[in-house]
């Protein structure tokens, strides 16, 4: 990728960016709650109608829908995307806050994610068709299916109830209370990447230069290091970005089963108390450290992938 | 048609997945029959939180349901609303993808671009917006988990459009007369039509899945209707008294939605076969 092509992935950005702001926020003005009655509820007042009138006028709920929407976009390229009715806090603050427990957690499965399925994938592609591939197979495929919201309840159920290894509740934020949410959400991602690093593989493998390679009498181990492996990282790569994005927004049932104080728990909560400014800044913050990772990924191939470079 | 027969029934795993499958539909049919008449949303609290037993095999929950019974209707609830999912998603993603295609020009930029929008984003974070926001109920689950999946569809169905577009053919019907209806109906349409039932049909596991993860969470199905996701929501907080509670529905998803992906990867390794 060279400067230009950057600029106009930076310019799709910010046109999805736009996109994703307008539609959350149509989402939540068309939503059946009342933000101004929530205002009060969520303190536990019962409110009188002019209390709310007066509360929409604060919030600007009284102006027009583009007004509102304009307003609220102004504030947002600010820092400024308003404060929790839930929490009486900065939306800023709460998400900040939230945010690297979230961002660990991810971290922690994508790198148990990398430890097992690369080598999985790789001995499942080299022993293609036999009883490894087989059983490799196997356990993927069931990696897949499993609901990881069951398997995290199980997971709880074996280690911490009857066990007693680990504690329940994962809140205290250090590194016994990862290991499980970690584990939860990596296996299915394990799974999903495991085949894709054994399709890779196999693409490789079945190329004519590998071919040419073994005719010419090369070990299968060189062929294997120095050519198969390096060649199948690029697709690999593109794929570990993309499962780096998917995790960082699936991560919400976990942290609710683990009592996990990230971004995703702090969400569900927000949404089930229509606290709107807490669910957009949510929704804002999420795409854009998405679309951030794609584009690193993106940038990343420059490096990896002499082609690229080339291309120029 | 003796050719296509045999290719599917010499197929032993899509045959072996195809009955469980068709085993599962049947539960969920005759789920009243299997259940002895219990009926799933009553229970006696006298009978709450029994571990299983001769009357109630799985066990009863909190408020004294028969969790066996509950399990058998939670088929229902799952595979009705999957597949209405899935067909909803593959019924707007094609039709987009095909006009798409077919027209390219603004019709195409504005659907891609829309398109893009919706991948360029991590789609369970926008489906919980949705359902949240739109107030928790299986019909709003549905519409969020099909607004976030639609583009792939539309993608897809959009290159398969492309390819045959330009072709000699295509210009020959459409000069000779035939009407816009008739070249996407009998000329786009079925281009793309088994790649998308392919994809529609490994989709359902997941999207299964991701339906029970939203009622868990909350926003699907609401109580008392027997759904397994909203039943593991419950059982959750009776795991140490009550483990039964939450492993059987458990179950029932991982082995409704294990039957169905096999079912998937089958039918895709027999149509398409440049799949191994």
């Amino acid at each position: 990728m060279n400067k230009n092509a950057i600029l106009s992935r930076l310019l799709q950005m910010v046109i999805v960016l736009i996109g994703i702001s307008f539609l959350t926020f149509l989402l939540t003005y068309l939503s059946p709650g009342d933000p101004a009655r929530n205002l009060f509820t969520a303190s536990g007042i019962m409110p009188t109608t002019e209390q709310i009138e007066e509360a929409r006028k604060m919030l600007g709920l009284d102006k027009p829908f583009f007004t509102q929407y304009k307003d609220w976009i102004l504030n947002c390229l600010q820092g400024n995307f308003g404060e929790s009715f839930m929490l009486h806090k900065p939306v800023t603050e709460l998400l900040l806050d939230r945010l690297w427990p979230t961002l660990k957690l991810t971290i922690a499965s994508a790198v148990l994610m990398l430890l097992f399925s690369v080598p999985l994938g790789v001995i499942s592609a080299v022993n293609h068709n036999k009883p490894i591939d087989y059983l490799v197979r196997a356990i993927t495929f069931f990696g897949v299916s499993i609901p990881n919201f069951w398997l995290g309840l199980m997971l709880i159920l074996i280690f911490c109830v009857k066990l007693g290894l680990l504690p329940v509740v994962s809140s205290a934020g250090d590194f016994k209370s990862l290991i499980l949410p970690a584990v939860t959400l990596a296996v299915a991602m394990t799974a999903k990447y495991t085949r894709q690093v054994r399709t890779a593989v196999l693409e490789e493998l079945h190329s004519d230069y590998v071919i040419g390679a073994r005719a010419r009498g090369v070990s299968e181990s060189k062929i294997l290091w120095g050519n198969v492996l390096p060649n199948s990282l690029l697709p690999l790569i593109t794929m570990l970005g993309l499962s780096i994005g998917s995790l960082l927004g699936g991560t919400s049932v976990v942290e609710i089963i683990f009592s996990y104080p990230g971004l995703g728990n702090l969400a569900v909560a927000a949404i089930t108390s229509a606290d709107y400014f807490l669910v957009q800044g949510y929704v804002l913050w999420v795409s854009v450290i998405y679309m951030v990772i794609n584009l690193i990924v993106d940038i990343s191939y420059n490096y990896i992938d002499p082609r690229m470079r080339l291309r120029r | 048609m003796d050719k296509k027969k045999n290719k599917f029934l010499s197929n032993k795993g899509f045959v072996l997945f195809g009955i469980l499958a068709v085993i599962i539909v049947l539960i969920a049919i005759f789920a009243p029959v299997l259940a002895h008449g219990i009926d799933p949303t009553a229970g006696s609290l006298g009978d709450a939180i029994m571990p299983p037993d001769a009357k109630h095999i799985f066990g009863t929950d909190k408020m004294g349901r028969d969790i066996y019974a509950r399990v058998l209707y939670g088929a229902r609830i799952s595979l009705a609303s999957t597949f209405a999912l899935v067909l909803v998603i593959f019924i707007i993603g094609t039709a987009l993808g095909v006009l798409s295609g077919y027209f390219g020009g603004w019709v195409d930029a504005v659907i891609m671009r829309i398109a893009d929008m919706m991948i360029a984003f991590p789609g369970l974070v926008l489906a919980i917006a949705v359902a949240g926001m739109l107030g928790a109920s299986m019909r709003n689950a549905i519409i969020a988990i099909a607004l976030v999946t639609w583009p792939k569809y539309a993608r897809m169905a959009r290159s398969l459009v492309l390819k045959v577009r330009h072709t000699d053919y295509v210009y020959a019907a459409i000069v000779t007369g035939s009407s816009t209806w008739r070249m996407l109906w009998k000329y786009m349409l079925p281009n793309t039509i088994t790649t998308l039932v392919i994809t529609a049909a490994t989709d359902i596991g997941s999207m299964m899945m991701e339906l029970a993860a939203l009622s868990f969470l909350g926003f699907g199905a609401q109580p008392p209707a027997p759904e397994w996701g909203s039943m593991l929501n419950e059982g959750r907080d009776f795991m140490q008294s009550a483990p039964w509670m939450m492993i059987y529905p458990g179950a029932a998803i991982f082995i409704t939605v294990v039957i169905f992906n096999m079912l998937g990867d089958n039918l895709r390794d027999i149509l398409d076969p440049r799949e191994e």
